[in-house]
């Protein structure tokens, strides 16, 4: 790995981004909107549901956005040629894998502040601990969802095969993360299974977080998401192949 | 100083369970123009891709600058055009051509350089979304000639462009020939032939002839004036 290369993936990914004004629209607006429907749908319901789901959602749309976003975007650049010709330069695959993940971590950075922003300011979901680590939480969970989509865009062929890794990879983790039956109430098995997916350690340091001051549990939590999201980078790095059929 | 800048034996690929490359036997002299001719899917790309070092299945041995295909301390030495433009469509030209710059950790003024040589100087800032087919590859081109590398792969380079553009590329790839350079281009354009220093037509995965335009015509028994699809014909006949 060289950082002049990472750093030179990195820088062309945001430029990238930044004439794409549609995708750059989507990717800081939609979470934002959909957090807001609901928070709508729950506001005239008795108790204090979206006290319950908000930080479930914090945790959940920036990491499906960057996962779809990313899984997409290489395999672009893979049926460009432009991986083929780079990998035919003096490349690291990491660095490929790794300027991806800088670019997209800082864009979730700037999505997930908007989101934690939107929940806490403006639609009053209390926070017991520090609104900043909230944040964090965030940006490592949407570096998740770029690790994961780089490892998953490794397998997929097509921008179609790419779409559907979606339901297979990112679903199951939604549904077993806590949002719809807390975690210690799954049967066994599930309990288990959600045990090893990422998404649930996320979703377990923000709900931490709405409930309490104290912020040891949620740096464990944290280093787990994050061992995750490197060790989808490192798998990324190993499935991509230098030569190809 | 080195005469071959490729020297390949028994070079064969496998893909699909099938030999796409059978077997092949060549060199690539430094100082030339190298034309690799053949019709779709005779195995030109393949063969690249073996040299590049991007393909995999190969079996035998091929030797690239001295080094094994494919080593790392090739990658900065081949310059590689691969047959769609391999470009980002939504950076400009010069912004393309800056970032592989930086990949290559070469200095910043080699991209007003390659921009000239592919005559695309003054429309650096422009969006390679908005240019033309023939805009585009040029610009591909000119990330290959990117650090000066001292082999170019170059894809069908000269598919689809204007007749004038074509001739310059042409006289391009002689200059750089001349100036040390080896220049491998492949073409399904049969007419193309003449302004190789050196042929190797291909078809279905091995080579038909290989030699100098004139000596190839010689060798089917046909006139200087004949052209080489005409000599392709012939061989192609007199083997079946």
């Amino acid at each position: 790995m060289t950082p002049r290369v990472t750093l030179a993936i990195a820088a062309r990914v945001l430029v990238q981004l930044r004439r794409d004004h549609r995708t750059l629209a989507i990717m800081l607006v939609l979470p934002c909107l959909l957090i807001t429907l609901l928070w709508w749908m729950f506001d005239d319901l008795p108790g204090s549901t979206f006290d319950r789901i908000g930080p479930a959602l914090l945790a959940m749309f920036p990491f499906v956005v960057m996962f779809l976003i990313t899984s997409v975007t290489t395999l672009r650049e893979r049926s460009g040629g432009t991986l083929e010709r780079l990998l035919a330069m003096p490349m690291g695959k990491l660095d490929f894998l790794f300027g991806y993940a800088v670019a997209f971590g800082l864009v979730a950075a700037v999505q997930s502040a908007l989101a934690v922003a939107l929940s806490v300011g403006v639609l009053d979901l209390t926070i017991e601990g520090p609104v900043w680590l909230l944040t964090v939480v965030a940006i490592v969970d949407a570096v998740l969802g770029t690790a994961l989509g780089l490892f998953v865009s490794a397998f997929a062929r097509t921008e179609f095969q790419a779409v559907q890794f979606m339901p297979a990879v990112v679903i199951p983790q939604i549904l077993l993360c806590g949002l719809f039956v807390p975690r210690s109430a799954l049967p066994d098995v599930l309990g288990a299974i959600s045990d090893v997916l990422p998404l649930s350690y996320a979703v377990d340091a923000m709900e931490h977080l709405t409930r309490s001051t104290t912020t040891g549990e949620v740096w464990v939590d944290l280093a787990v998401v994050a061992a995750y999201a490197v060790a989808g980078l490192a798998l990324g790095a190993g499935t991509l192949r230098r030569r190809s059929p | 100083m080195m005469k071959s800048a490729v020297e390949a034996v028994g070079l064969s690929v496998a893909r699909g369970g099938r030999d796409v490359l059978r077997g092949l036997d060549f060199t690539i002299p430094v100082g030339e123009v190298t034309g690799l001719l053949g019709p779709s899917g005779c195995g030109k790309s393949t063969l690249m891709r073996a040299l590049v070092g991007v393909q995999a299945g190969v079996r035998g041995t091929c030797t690239v600058l001295g080094e094994p295909a494919g080593s790392r301390a090739l990658r900065p030495r081949i310059g590689y055009v691969t047959q769609a433009p391999s470009v980002y469509d939504d950076l400009s030209v010069a912004e393309n051509l800056a970032f592989f710059a930086r990949v290559l950790g070469v200095d910043r003024a080699e991209v007003g350089r390659c921009l000239e040589t592919v005559d695309l100087a003054d429309r650096g800032d422009d969006v390679v979304a908005n240019l033309s087919g023939g805009q585009r590859s040029r610009a591909s081109l000119a990330v290959a000639l990117l650090g000066s590398p001292s082999l170019l792969v170059l894809d069908e380079p000269t598919v689809g462009l204007d007749p004038v553009l074509r001739e310059d590329l042409w006289s391009t790839f002689h200059g750089l020939a001349e100036s040390g350079v080896a220049v491998l281009v492949s073409s399904h354009v049969m007419d193309e032939a003449e302004r190789c220093d050196r042929l190797l037509l291909m078809r279905d995965g091995v080579f038909i002839a290989d030699g100098t335009p004139a000596e190839i015509k010689r060798t089917a028994g046909l006139a200087e004036a004949d052209d080489i699809e005409a000599a392709f014909l012939a061989i192609v006949r007199s083997a079946s």
